[in-house]
């Protein structure tokens, strides 16, 4: 039960985006090990623009 | 045993769905109750999805699970990421689902519930979800290329083109129309008008909290945010009580249609992460709670419909919009059944989350699926009215009169019985000073939904209900005109890039304001037009917009059928090659009578004719004399519009014909553009669901 809790927390955090900047930063250790990720703040206004650059909502 | 009791079940599911199907078609002359909709759309899109669309995926896309997915092979880290399915799916019906299937099916519930609701599922099962699937397949195939690099490379530069210059127009026409229901909802109307001007500074404030104060904090953000929004819902109701404050936000629709354009600039030009994003989170979390709330309302309450099967104005004499049943409650329904724009998404985000290419049916047919189940909402919502309410809310003053006791005469003089009583009885419960011609879709739905809600879980609050349910329309049309006006400021600096480089620069400030400016005026000028309209604007502006929404779902099947043919599938090439041939019927019918027919309500030219026969005959009053050249020039340029997007669609049609008969005649044709296998290597390390 508490794992299916846990699982279905994970899914919620994935789907509104609330993990986005971890998984950033594991990306980030796993291909570019040795850089400097992008702090928070910088990251996340990068990834809006480039979010909103792109057909993303319809009719 | 297992196997066979699996068959026992799709049976039933089968016979359930058949008795629902006949329920709905065949009844005639006493109510129809809403929950059998809702089972009749359930069983068919259930064995649409086990039958059709695994047939689809199995043998003709022939869907490879050992295949890596240009999520995994070109992972970068944002925009190129493996995800869960129903991480994907969220994100994909997010994007797909807009105000388009509520407005549809409520316009096109005037020729009765039965047609709208036939195409809702016939449609959106064989075309609309069709659609969706292969564009999605072929995208993810071609390393998430869009629509217009696809048609480009699979067609030539001629469909790469044509797919561009659709997509750019279509947004246009999108943006003028929805502004237009917008502006629709809030004129003269305090509470509405404040509720909705109230979502800005909220955004802001979701905006900067997520950015200044607790960077990238989405889902706290988030709930703030709904949660103000509620707040400003109630707030607007205490601001109609305010004899002075609310005469602040009562306007006529004129002054609201420039704010709406003076917005749409300022929110195109403005950093994303103040406005657009946000506005995107509040708008998407409003939009899953509602459709969600309303589908347990229908379950709960099942009301009776009310409309009849089919009206008197299947003829093509509607109020809402002219023309006759065939072609033009295709047009109308249009994304609640096949909706061009999908393609759009099918090849952008989504293709680049895909982790397994076995996700393509759920994500692309499945969320199709769910779309038109909010296009049969939509319907229940607007059918369980009575019918004379209905039309009094939709039918525009042009048309029936603009003193109620005219409008209600007109009404029921056609068999749908209102009084003036009644309407008022019913603004007064909504808190509305009037309901009457407010054409466009939104008013009438959140009257439907309100008292769908109000009788679900308490009569107390209808006035409440109403205006948060025209909240929620709002929030998401003004996310998709941000959104749209944005694009088409990208699409447009492209263009404008191939002939003078600085101009291409998206940062460049002077090519920003210029770009801007040019589609916001683009759009402005069709919302103004259709403000200062007497027969509402809507008549004109959404048979545009669903016609060329359809044209550019023909285009999205044009692409897929020259794909399909180049594989050596050509026996399966009526997959997409029999949504295409009835889009193209469609669309060739719809804009013939758009333009050649001689009745004023339904051709351009007939209405921009009798328009200027009255003016020199100094027949008509003077405020519609002084913005009848406008409404002329505008019904010409309509015309053109109209047969500018045919002329598009049967070149592209005509380019792919060519392709395919190369190609079968063993003639060079450009090579299939498909990333070479690579197997997958996620499957170990990837934990599904």
């Amino acid at each position: 039960m508490a794992a299916r809790l846990r699982q279905f927390w994970r899914v919620l955090r994935q789907l509104s985006g609330g993990d986005a900047y971890e998984r950033y930063l594991a990306h980030h250790a796993a291909c570019h090990p040795g850089e400097t990720p992008l702090p928070h703040r910088e990251w996340f206004q990068r990834r809006e623009q480039q979010k909103w650059g792109g057909i993303r909502r319809c009719c | 045993m297992n196997k066979s009791l699996s068959w026992l079940v799709w049976v039933a599911v089968a016979l359930l769905g058949a008795s629902a199907f006949g329920g709905i078609a065949l009844s005639r002359g006493e109510s129809v109750n809403a929950l059998w909709f809702v089972t009749a759309a359930v069983c068919v899109q259930a064995l649409a999805y086990r039958f059709y669309a695994a047939w689809v995926a199995a043998k003709v896309l022939c869907v490879d699970e050992t295949r890596a997915t240009p999520a995994e092979r070109l992972n970068n880290g944002h925009d190129f990421v493996p995800t869960n399915k129903w991480v994907v799916f969220g994100h994909h019906f997010a994007a797909i689902a807009g105000p388009g299937p509520l407005v549809g099916p409520t316009l096109a519930a005037q020729f009765g519930y039965l047609p709208g609701t036939l195409w809702i599922l016939i449609g959106g099962v064989l075309g609309g979800a069709v659609q969706d699937m292969v564009t999605l397949f072929f995208s993810t195939r071609r390393n998430g290329r869009s629509l217009g690099q696809m048609a480009r490379d699979e067609l030539g530069p001629i469909g790469g083109v044509a797919a561009l210059v659709a997509t750019f127009l279509i947004m246009v026409i999108l943006i003028a129309v929805l502004g237009l229901v917008v502006v629709n909802a809030m004129k003269n109307s305090p509470w509405a008008t404040s509720t909705v001007a109230a979502t800005i500074p909220i955004a802001m404030i979701v905006g900067l909290y997520m950015y200044k104060l607790r960077p990238g904090r989405v889902m706290d953000g988030s709930l703030l945010g709904v949660a103000l929004l509620l707040l400003a819902v109630a707030g607007g109701g205490w601001i109609d009580q305010q004899p002075v404050l609310r005469e602040w936000f009562n306007h006529p629709g004129l002054p609201l249609a420039w704010a709406v354009i003076g917005y749409g600039f300022a929110a195109a030009i403005l950093p994303v992460w103040l406005l657009l994003a946000p506005r995107d989170y509040l708008s998407t979390y409003m939009k899953l709670g509602t459709v969600i709330l309303l589908a347990i309302a229908i379950v709960l309450l099942h009301p009776e419909v009310k409309m009849p099967a089919l009206t008197r104005f299947v003829d093509g004499s509607g109020p809402i919009f002219g023309g006759a049943l065939f072609p033009f409650v295709f047009i109308t329904i249009a994304c609640g059944a096949i909706s061009g724009f999908h393609s759009l998404i099918a090849s952008g985000t989504t293709p680049k989350l895909i982790s397994n290419e076995r996700d393509i049916r759920m994500i692309g047919y499945g969320g199709m699926l769910l779309e038109s189940f909010v296009a049969i909402m939509a319907m229940v919502a607007a059918t369980v009215l009575d019918p004379g309410v209905f039309f009094a809310i939709n039918s525009p003053a042009g048309v029936v009169g603009k003193e109620a006791a005219d409008a209600v005469a007109k009404i029921s003089s056609w068999g749908f019985p209102v009084t003036v009583e009644q309407m008022n009885l019913l603004a007064q419960q909504m808190g509305e000073a009037t309901l009457f011609a407010r054409t466009g879709g939104a008013p009438s739905l959140a009257v439907g939904m309100a008292s769908i809600f109000g009788s679900a879980f308490g009569h107390g609050m209808l006035a409440m209900w109403y205006h948060f349910a025209i909240m929620f329309e709002a929030i998401f049309i003004l996310t998709t005109l941000d959104a749209g006006t944005r694009v088409g400021r990208f699409m447009l600096q492209d263009m404008l890039g191939n002939v003078w480089p600085k101009l291409g620069e998206t940062s460049w400030y002077p090519s920003v304001l210029l770009t801007s400016g040019i589609v916001v005026a683009a759009w402005g000028y069709f919302l103004y037009v259709g403000v200062i309209d007497p027969n509402g604007g809507i008549n004109i502006l959404w048979p545009l917009f669903g016609i060329s929404n359809q044209i550019l779902a023909a285009i999205a099947l044009c692409v897929a059928t020259g794909i399909l043919v180049k594989s050596g599938k050509l026996r399966y090439a009526w997959v997409t090659g029999a949504p295409l041939a009835w889009l193209v019927i469609i669309t060739s019918t719809a804009v013939w009578e758009k333009v050649a027919s001689d009745d004023p309500r339904i051709g351009f030219l007939a209405a921009a004719r009798g328009l200027a026969d009255k003016l020199t005959a100094g027949t008509l009053p003077p405020e519609k004399a002084a913005v009848a050249p406008q409404l002329i020039f505008n019904q010409q340029l309509d015309a053109a519009l109209a047969v500018f997007f045919v002329a598009l669609l049967w070149l592209i049609v005509v380019d792919m014909l060519r392709i395919c008969a190369r190609h079968l005649a063993n003639k060079p044709v450009p090579p299939l553009a498909e990333a070479p296998h690579e197997m997958t290597r996620l499957e170990e390390a990837w934990q599904r669901d």
